[in-house]
Formats: structure tokens, sequence, C-alpha cells
């Protein structure tokens, strides 16, 4: 094994695959109405992001990369707990977790 | 040869989980093609060295967070199909506008310029050890602060998900 | 001029002088409270301290030294800079003292004058800040300090004034002194900005030095002065702006004999005789001065004898004073003058001090209609009363005798002049004894129960008033008349300040032996006279001035003070109110509000044009959201 890293895949193919990533993970939070939905494709979204992250680490040689991974993951771990927790919330006062609902900012 | 097959497989679940998890009209299914798209970019962390990070996401992604998300939409009985839906216009404003979005930093990932590929010395850049040292070394301060951050996470969840009792 | 040895060690001390009574005048406004009934005692010892400091600045200084020092620089651009300094020269000197020490006297009336009231401790600390704003003007090295004082000044009357300020009417009065003021404070100012302009700084060294060069009668020289005496005008109450001062007799009567006889209204005396060399070289100026001072002592003099009310009866009798003054000035006397300030500070304080003390015996009462025969009961009052009236109306040996009879004389030149103030100083006497008769002789014209009350005033009233009896007496003494082969202590100690003008003018024009002599004679004839006219009127026929009502005639216009206060009225104040009703309605109301509610009105608009975009729906938040991150990407792509 004289490669470490299959480098005939070129770098790009990654960048496609989590730019494509990303893209679905908006176009999720826009068409969608249910909040948890929408948490979800937030986690898409990251993770395409942590994909990018950890090819580049990989065709850089070096871990950084993968540490950035790491924190990110806890950022995303994080994140999904508080927002159940407001989903959960939300839920119990209004009875649903459709985002159309959650109209009360109305200037 | 076998790792391009691997690679364009794994992408191809990856995509296709993806607009599933989109498109799919239960909640519940949704988690269902997340933990499968999950699993897949778990995949390709193998493939690019990182095999340590692999499992910490399959642990942490499919193991700790989509449970948790399976349980909420179990808790607040969300499976159902009669979910409301936006109207075909505005999804499909939604749709275009993620598709111009992905044009535009496809656009923008053209124009970088990557540097040069430089081989690691070791086989091992992604294992325990390595990223451990790294973390322990280098990043404690950021690594502490995670804790913090976790402590303030959990105890916020907690308040805000406690049945709100009259003061 | 030769150049004086500063001397250094006067500095401190000399600074002590005005910081005494703003020390007393923040310990009064801020611990009053707390100080309780020493707080007056207070005010009144640091103003006795300053009064020492300004004794031992008059040892030590004499009139062959002064002092010029800067304490720091305000204001410093291009070639002029503006200096906050102070100026102890002989003038400067005599005013302190005067000030200091009729200051103090009158604190210690005021703390018996005014114990009953509640605003003792406030009217203390006015009375500190007036001192120190009075310093201020007669200690400052430049007009620009003068006219901080000035202001100062002009302030502390108005609060003073003002001081019962539950009462509507003295508010009114209050009111009509500070803007009245205001108006020559405008003459002043502009006379400043000219000095500033024209004559490179503000301060007396570099005026007088660069006037100097000027030739004499330059139309330069005549502005500047004529502004400059618009400003004395006001201050001093000369014609026409002199209604302001009989008004302000609506303030505690220690404050009409400190501010309004003695110190403030003589403000303008000082000014002139400051700025002598300037007024000197203007000799239309002079003139002007001479004519307005002869104006107003008569008129004053005349509205005087109709007057009823005490204290009236002596604010016109300022006025006409102030005049005589001011004629002096005109004169070229400038000594004559300021002897005179000095002589009628102590007579003209000691008249209200005295009439305080009246009005204190009969419980407020200021008509002297109701009064009469008060000698018997107030006996204390009732002598140094008689000396004060006794000076004012020229009576050899008393101060007035000697400081009016120099005017007189310096006047004798210009026989038009002389005439009209030997009859101005003959009513004086008149109306003054007027005054004394109606008050102290014949029987009580009160009530039971006002005479009742009548009791002689406390010690800390008296005693002022024997001391600055002793001055009315003896301050004349200060300035012998030439034929007495005496030497004039007065006009050689301000000898320095005015060598200047005497080279300008000219030797004045001395009388001789003979003419002087007869002159005086001829004075206190018709002083005698008058008061034996006044004796006969007001004691032998026991003759008492008819109820306001009842006046008919020539009579009824000067007791109306000739309707100088409703031609005003009429002139000035009706036009500018309805000038003012006319821009409320026109310029305020139609074009200001509309410009004020059209700018409003464009913040509510897009205000509530904009809230729609805030539609609560949070898809289209994220909708947005995204949407612009696209185009902020775009936008870093293009470039």
């Amino acid at each position: 094994m004289s490669e470490l890293v299959n480098t005939s895949t070129p770098q790009n193919w990654y960048l496609l695959l989590s730019t494509l990533l990303f893209s679905i993970g908006v176009m999720g939070v826009l068409i969608r109405r249910n909040a948890i939905i929408i948490l979800m494709c937030i986690e898409l979204m990251l993770n395409s992001v942590n994909l990018l992250l950890v090819s580049f680490s990989a065709y850089a040689g070096n871990t950084d990369g993968q540490v950035f991974v790491f924190f990110i993951m806890v950022v995303a771990a994080a994140e999904v707990a508080v927002g159940l927790a407001l989903l959960v919330s939300i839920y119990r006062n209004l009875g649903s977790t459709d985002i159309d609902v959650l109209s009360k900012l109305k200037g | 040869m076998t790792s391009d097959i691997v690679f364009f497989l794994l992408a191809a679940i990856s995509v296709f989980t993806a607009l599933m998890v989109v498109f799919s009209k239960s909640p519940i299914y949704s988690v269902m093609w997340l933990i499968a798209c999950f699993f897949s970019i778990a995949g390709h962390y193998v493939m690019l060295n990182a095999q340590f990070l692999a499992i910490v996401h399959i642990i942490v992604y499919a193991g700790a967070i989509m449970v948790l998300m399976l349980f909420t939409v179990m808790l607040l009985n969300l499976n159902k199909e009669s979910e409301p839906h936006k109207s075909i216009l505005s999804k499909s404003i939604g749709i275009i506008t993620g598709g111009m979005l992905f044009l535009v930093l496809l656009a923008a990932m053209r124009s970088t310029q990557l540097g040069p590929y430089s081989a690691p010395e070791t086989t091992d850049v992604g294992f325990v050890q390595k990223v451990g040292m790294k973390l322990f070394t280098d990043y404690l301060l950021p690594f502490e602060m995670t804790s913090v951050l976790f402590i303030a996470a959990m105890i916020g969840s907690v308040v805000l998900a406690k049945k709100e009792r009259n003061i | 001029m030769e150049q004086f040895i500063q001397p250094i060690n006067l500095i401190a001390p000399s600074l002590w002088v005005p910081l005494l009574p703003l020390l007393g005048f923040f310990l009064l406004t801020f611990f009053g409270k707390q100080l309780k009934s020493a707080g007056p005692w207070i005010a009144s010892l640091l103003v006795l301290g300053s009064f020492l400091l300004s004794v031992y600045l008059f040892v030590n200084l004499g009139n062959k030294q002064s002092l010029d020092y800067d304490v720091f620089t305000w204001m410093h651009w291009g070639e002029v800079s503006l200096n906050f300094g102070f100026l102890i020269d002989p003038l400067s000197l005599i005013m302190l003292l005067v000030i200091t020490g009729i200051g103090f006297l009158i604190h210690l009336y005021s703390i018996g004058y005014m114990h009953h009231d509640e605003g003792f401790v406030r009217f203390f600390s006015y009375l500190n800040l007036f001192i120190f704003f009075m310093l201020l003007l007669v200690m400052g090295n430049s007009y620009l300090i003068m006219f901080i004082g000035w202001e100062g000044v002009g302030l502390c009357s108005y609060l003073l004034i003002g001081f019962w300020y539950t009462n509507d009417a003295y508010n009114d009065a209050a009111k009509k002194a500070f803007i009245m003021n205001r108006i020559g404070d405008l003459g002043f100012l502009l006379g400043m900005f000219f000095m500033l302009f024209y004559l490179g700084g503000l301060d007396f060294a570099t005026v007088l030095s660069n006037a100097a060069e000027f030739e004499k009668g330059a139309p330069l020289l005549v502005v500047i002065t004529l502004l400059l005496f618009v400003g004395a005008m006001g201050k001093s109450a000369q014609l026409p702006l002199y209604t302001w001062l009989p008004d302000a007799m609506a303030g505690p009567t220690p404050v009409s004999a400190l501010i309004h006889a003695a110190t403030m209204v003589t403000a303008g005396i000082y000014m002139i005789v400051r700025s002598n060399i300037l007024f000197s070289l203007a000799p239309f100026t002079l003139e002007v001065v001479m004519w307005v001072g002869v104006a107003t002592s008569l008129f004053a003099a005349i509205i005087g004898i109709k007057q009823n009310d005490i204290k009236k009866v002596l604010a016109y009798s300022t006025v006409s004073q102030l005049g005589l003054m001011f004629a002096a000035l005109g004169l070229g006397a400038y000594t004559s003058g300021m002897f005179h300030v000095v002589t009628h500070a102590f007579f003209k304080a000691l008249l209200f001090l005295g009439a305080g003390s009246v009005i204190h015996a009969m419980g407020g009462e200021q008509d002297m209609r109701r009064m009469g025969g008060l000698w018997k009961y107030i006996k204390v009052t009732a002598i140094t009363f008689l000396i004060a009236t006794l000076a004012i109306s020229g009576i050899f040996p008393f101060a007035g005798f000697f400081s009016k009879d120099e005017i007189l004389a310096a006047a004798f030149h210009h026989k038009i002049v002389w005439v009209l103030l030997s009859v101005s100083s003959m009513i004086t006497a008149f109306y003054m004894f007027r005054l004394f008769f109606l008050t102290f002789f014949t029987s009580f014209r009160g009530t039971e129960e006002e005479k009742h009350h009548l009791h002689e005033s406390p010690w800390t009233m008296t005693l002022p008033l024997a001391i600055l009896s002793l001055f009315a007496i003896g301050a004349g003494f200060l300035g012998m008349p030439a034929v007495m082969h005496m030497p004039h202590w007065f006009n050689g100690f301000l000898a320095p300040v005015v060598e200047t003008s005497k080279s300008i003018l000219g030797e004045a024009h001395h009388v001789d032996h003979n003419t002087e002599i007869m002159l005086m004679l001829l004075a206190t004839a018709l002083a005698v006279t008058s008061i034996v006219i006044a004796y006969v009127f007001y004691v032998s026929r026991k003759t008492v001035p008819e109820p306001d009502t009842e006046t008919k005639g020539l009579a009824k216009w000067v007791a109306k003070k000739f309707y100088i206060d409703e031609l005003y009225n009429a002139v000035f104040v009706k036009p500018m109110m309805v000038l003012s009703d006319v821009f409320h309605v026109v310029i305020d109301k139609l074009v200001i509000d509309l410009f004020v509610n059209a700018s409003a009105w464009m913040v509510g608009f897009t205000g509530r044009t904009l809230r729609l975009v805030q539609t609560g729906n949070t898809g289209f938040y994220l909708f947005i959201m995204v949407f612009a991150m696209m185009v902020l990407l775009l936008i870093q792509l293009v470039q």
C-alpha cells in the first residue's frame, strides 16, 4: 500500500459531494414546515461540512481538520439537545411543530 | 480502481438518502433515511483514513443524536402523514433557491485553488492516539471549553423541556 | 507709566479675597441645613475675612504699587490671548474696601433683619455669591473678567430682588431688573467686541495703551465709549434705563442697601473710571455722559418728592445721586465721582438700613403716611438716620457735603450744569427731610396694634447703623477741599489711575478760593432752605401726603413717575407681545410645526411600511436568509 489515500479520486469529487449535500439540506429547510425535519436538515448540512473538513485533512496530510470535525460534532450534539428541548416546549404550548404557526413575531 | 467504485457507490447512497430525508412524508422515515445517510458518510471517513472519527461519528450521530430525534418524534406523536405541507409555489421557490445556492457554491469551489497533495509519513493519521495527542496538546483549551458548553446545553435543555409549573 | 514692581507675596492674599465669599456660597448652599443658625455667622465672618485681607492689601500696596497678574490663560488665538487675571491698583483697593466693609456690615445687619425668614440661609448664600461676583468685577484685570462679574452681580440682583419668589409682583420686578440690565449689557458686550477687533485685546493694560495712540475724538473711541456707557446706563440705572431700580426695592431691605445703593449700581461708575483714558479721548461721549447724568439727577429727584413708600424715595434718591456721579465723570472729574461713590455708599447704605430698621419696627409697613413720631420709640435708628439724611443733603461737616461740593465746584465753569445740579441737590435735601420728618416727627398715624409692636432693633442691626453713621460723618474728611489747606487724601490716592487722563484733558478748571467758599455757603444755604421748607410743611403744618386717589394735576404726573413705565409698556412691551403672538401663530405654528410634524410623520410612515416585512412567517425569514447568503456569495464571487 504505497498510497495512504486513494488519490485516484480527486478531491474535487469530495467538494462536489459535500456541496450537493449542503444544498439538499438547504432545500429541505426551505420546503419543509415540520420543525423536526428542519432540525435534521441542519444536521445534514453540518455533516456535509464535516465531510469537507475530513477530506481536506486527508489531502493535506495532518490531523487538524479531524479535530475541527470533533468540535463540530460537539456543537451539533449540544444544538440538537437544546433544539429538541425547545421543540418539546413549543409542542406542549402550541400543540404543533409547524413553523408557520410560530408567527408571534409579526410586526 | 476499487476505491473509485467504492467512493461513487457511497456518494450515490449519500445523495439518495439525503434526498429521501427531505422528501419522505413521515418524520419517522426521514429519521431512518438520515441514519442511513450518516452511515454512508462514516464510510467516506474510513476511505479518507479517519477511522477514529468514523467510529465517533456513528456513536454520536447514529447512536445518540438520531435516537434522541426518534424518541422526540415518537414522544410528540408526529408519526402521522397528515403533516401540513407547503404550497407547490413555495416548494418550487425553495427548490429553485436551493439549486441556485448549489450553483453559486459550485462556482465558488471551482474558483478555489487546491493545495498540492502532501502524503503523511505514517498510516495512523486518523487513529485514536494521533487525534488524542492533537486534542490534548494543541487544542486543550477548546476541548475543555466544550465541556462547559455541554453543561450549559444540558441544563438548558432540562429547563426548557421541563413541564412548566405555575409559579 | 513706570513699571511697578510686582509684590509677589501679596498674590496669595489677593486671591483669597474673592475666594472666601465663594467658599461661603458653596458652604451655605450645600451644607446650609446642617449648619443651622451658624451658617449666616460663617457667611458674615468670611466676608469679614475678605475685608481684613483687603485692609492688608491696602496697607501693603498703597498707591505706589499695583498688583497685576494672570491666574491662567483662558483662550488664546492668533496674537490675542484672554487671560483670567487680577489687577489690584488704588481704584480696585478703594472699591474692595467699600464692598467688603459695607458688605460685612450688611451681612451682620441681615442676621438681625432676616432671622424670621424661612429663606434665612438661602439669603446669605446669595449675598455671599454677590460679594464674590462684585469682587471679581472690581478685581479683574480685563474687561472680560469685569464682564463676568458684571453678569454675575446681575444674576445675584435678580435672585435677591425675587427673593420672596411666591409673590408674582416681586418676580416681575426681578425680571424687569434682569432684562433692563440685559439691554445695557448688550452695549457693554458690543463695546468689548470692538475693543477685541481694533484695540487688540481686552485686558486694561493693552486696551488703554493702544487707545492712547489714537488722536483725541477718534470715531472708533467714541463708538466704544458710547457702547460702554450704554452698559453703565443699564447697571447704574441712568435715563432711560433707570426704571428697574425703583422696582428692585421689592427685595429685602439689606439687599437694597448692599446691591442697589452701595455697590452694584456703582459698577457703571467704576467701569468708566477704570477706562478713563478711553473716555477722556472721546470728548463727545463725555458730553453725553454729563448730560445724561444731569438729566437723571434732576428727573429722579423730582419724582422723589411725591413718593410715599419709604424705600421708593430712597431708590429715586439713589438714581439721582448716581446721576450726580455720572455728571462728575462727564465733567472729567473722575476722582470726584469716585469720592462721591464712596461717601454715597456709606450714607445711602445707612439710609437703607435705617429704613429697614423702621420697617422692622413697623412690622413690614413701608408707607410713610402710616408712620410718624417714631423718634421716641426707636432712638438709635432715628439718630443714625438723621446723620445720613444730613449727609445726603450736603450739610457741613457730613460726608455728602465734601463730595457733593467737589462735584459742584467742578461743574462751576459750566453754568447750566451747575445750576441744574444745584437745583437737584436742593430738591434732594427737601425730599430727604420730607421723608425724615414724616417718619420720625409729629405723631404716630398707624394702628394701635402697630404702635404696640414698635421696638428698637437688636444689636446686630443697630451696630452696623452706628458704624456706618461714623463713616457718614467722617468719610468726607478723606477729601478736604483746597480752601481748608489740608491734603486731599482721596485725590492723591487715586492720582496714578487718572494721571494719563489729566494730561489729555488738560488742567482742570480751578475755582479760586473765594469762589469756592461762596459756592459752599450757597450750597449749604440752599440745603438749609429746603430743610426749613420741609419743616414748615411736614412738622409745623403737620401736612400728611394725601391718599393716592386724591392726587391731581401735575402732582399726579410726578407721583406716577411721569408715566414712564406706562410709556415703556406701550412703546416696547406691547408691540413686542404682539410681535411674539404673530411669530407664535405664523412662524411657530405654521412653519416650524410643519417641519417638525412632517419629519415625525415621515418616520412614522417608513416605520409602518417597513413593518410589513416582518411577517412573522419563519419560513419566509429562512428563505430571505438563504437568499441573502447566496447574494453575498455571488457578490464575493463576481469581485
